[in-house]
């Protein structure tokens, strides 16, 4: 690894999210060499059930963090319902009650931009899908530290307010396709 | 990475915070600590976290807005009714067991929590004899608490809850309606003492037989958490209970092995018996 290389993966989605995952995550090999954090919207209630789901769908790892679990390779992290969900410096995860912030809790923001801190240009941040702004300050912040950004072609996306709101917030971002993302980082995270 | 100048910032604001407030934030999760100081600095209009401390320091008006910041008050009556129906079928038989109680519910914050335990536990008539701590250090949360009053629209959910934890009776028999809040029964505080405690800096206080302390340690780092945790254990009598929250864990705790999972998936443990 050289000192550019990405250390961590996160993935924002909202409308959409689970066939537009269903691309990517199965793509990644079980001995994946970086950690994916993932918010999605889903209803306060919902506990657990993306992780369930794609766990059989995987080879990699997927499950819900614990507070202060430290972020390994290999796994899939998705926040857990009705919390927010943030790295700190150490790589460690944190969760939080904190207020909802575009009506989401958890909210894409609040994860890419402590990861942002957290990785600097080590990270890799990528917006999928979605019907809110939710994600575009995120992105920003990616992109303000130096990491990589990339966001859902809004022309193929279920739902384009939100790669559309990203790519306004940060133009410098690459639109791909979701065959296109799930090649990048599975290249990306290869020895 | 080395800190950021922000990073430097906020350090010097938590320090000048406890140096002359005694308010001691300085080993809290940094990552929504550096969030809520952000929010905070846009909202209060400060250009920078430096400036803002300057007024923090020189202004003692702004204390209670910063600490509104740094303290999170989002809770719901018998949220994850689960929880509170483990409590229920499980924890309150080994209480029934106790000629009197008291219960701790550390980091009470706006009271929905305290409300939600003091509502169980007369449902399954051990409120005559339980003695209820109510802990914060936010006081405008500990005012709030003590006036147990909530917006109505959120008042369906709170019902909802509690019917799904095992509630023998309806949420509405404890509260009523007026100038849209719905205030709470009043006889729910005669057995609660409110009162300003830090898990910070404070000592243990009392022996309790059960803690619900449920979304507090998720604010701390781990040296906090621990220390917090430690009260815990000092606090318990063997086989005392302690009730976290849904994603909280012992596991990365120096504590871990004073503890026994008593429920396992709703994060109730009992201290062992050493």
């Amino acid at each position: 690894m050289n000192d550019d290389s990405a250390r961590a993966v996160v993935i924002g989605a909202s409308a959409g999210a689970v066939e537009a995952l269903s691309t990517i995550l199965p793509a990644l090999p079980a001995d994946y060499e970086l950690p994916v954090m993932i918010v999605v919207h889903v209803p306060p209630d919902k506990s657990s059930v993306l992780a369930d789901l794609f766990q059989m769908k995987c080879a990699i790892a997927v499950r819900e963090p614990e507070d202060k679990e430290p972020a390994r390779a290999g796994t899939v992290y998705f926040a857990p319902a009705d919390y927010h969900l943030l790295v700190e410096e150490d790589g460690r995860l944190s969760l939080s009650n904190e207020e909802p912030v575009h009506y989401s809790r958890p909210s894409i923001d609040v994860l890419f931009e402590s990861a942002a801190d957290a990785y600097g240009p080590h990270l890799i941040g990528v917006l999928l899908t979605g019907a809110n702004q939710d994600g575009a300050k995120g992105l920003a912040a990616v992109a303000h530290a130096g990491g990589e950004t990339i966001v859902q072609n809004p022309d193929e996306a279920f739902a384009r307010a939100m790669p559309e709101a990203a790519l306004a917030a940060c133009p410098n971002a690459r639109a791909l396709s979701l065959e296109d993302i799930a090649g990048y980082l599975r290249g990306v995270g290869k020895t | 990475m080395s800190d950021s100048i922000e990073d430097i910032e906020i350090r010097l604001l938590l320090e000048a915070l406890y140096q002359k407030y005694h308010y001691d934030f300085r080993s809290y999760a940094f990552a929504s600590i550096k969030r809520r100081l952000r929010q905070a600095r846009e909202q209060l209009g400060f250009a920078t976290i430096s400036s803002m401390q300057a007024g923090l320091l020189h202004d003692p008006a702004m204390l209670p807005q910063l600490i509104g910041f740094l303290t999170v008050q989002v809770s719901e009556m018998f949220r994850d009714p689960s929880y509170f129906r483990a409590l229920r079928e499980k924890v309150a038989p080994h209480l029934r067991t106790y000629p009197s109680l008291k219960i701790w519910i550390a980091g009470c914050s706006s009271g929905e929590e305290l409300y939600s335990l003091v509502i169980l536990l007369r449902e399954e008539g051990l409120e005559s004899r339980t003695l209820f701590y109510a802990t914060d250090i936010n006081q405008d949360a500990l005012a709030k608490a003590a006036a147990g009053v909530y917006s109505l629209d959120r008042m369906q959910v709170f019902t909802e809850n509690h019917r799904k934890s095992g509630g023998k009776s309806s949420l509405s028999d404890y509260y009523r309606a007026a100038y849209g809040g719905a205030s709470l029964d009043k006889s729910l505080r005669q057995r609660v003492v409110f009162s300003d405690h830090s898990l910070v800096t404070d000592a243990a206080f009392a022996e309790v037989q059960l803690i619900s302390c449920r979304n507090v340690l998720i604010y701390f780092d781990r040296d906090l958490q621990d220390r917090a945790l430690g009260l815990f254990r000092d606090s318990l009598p063997r086989r005392g209970f302690l009730g976290l929250g849904s994603k909280e864990s012992l596991r990365f705790s120096r504590h871990t092995d004073a503890f026994a999972e008593f429920v396992r998936e709703e994060k109730i443990y009992q201290k062992r018996d050493i």
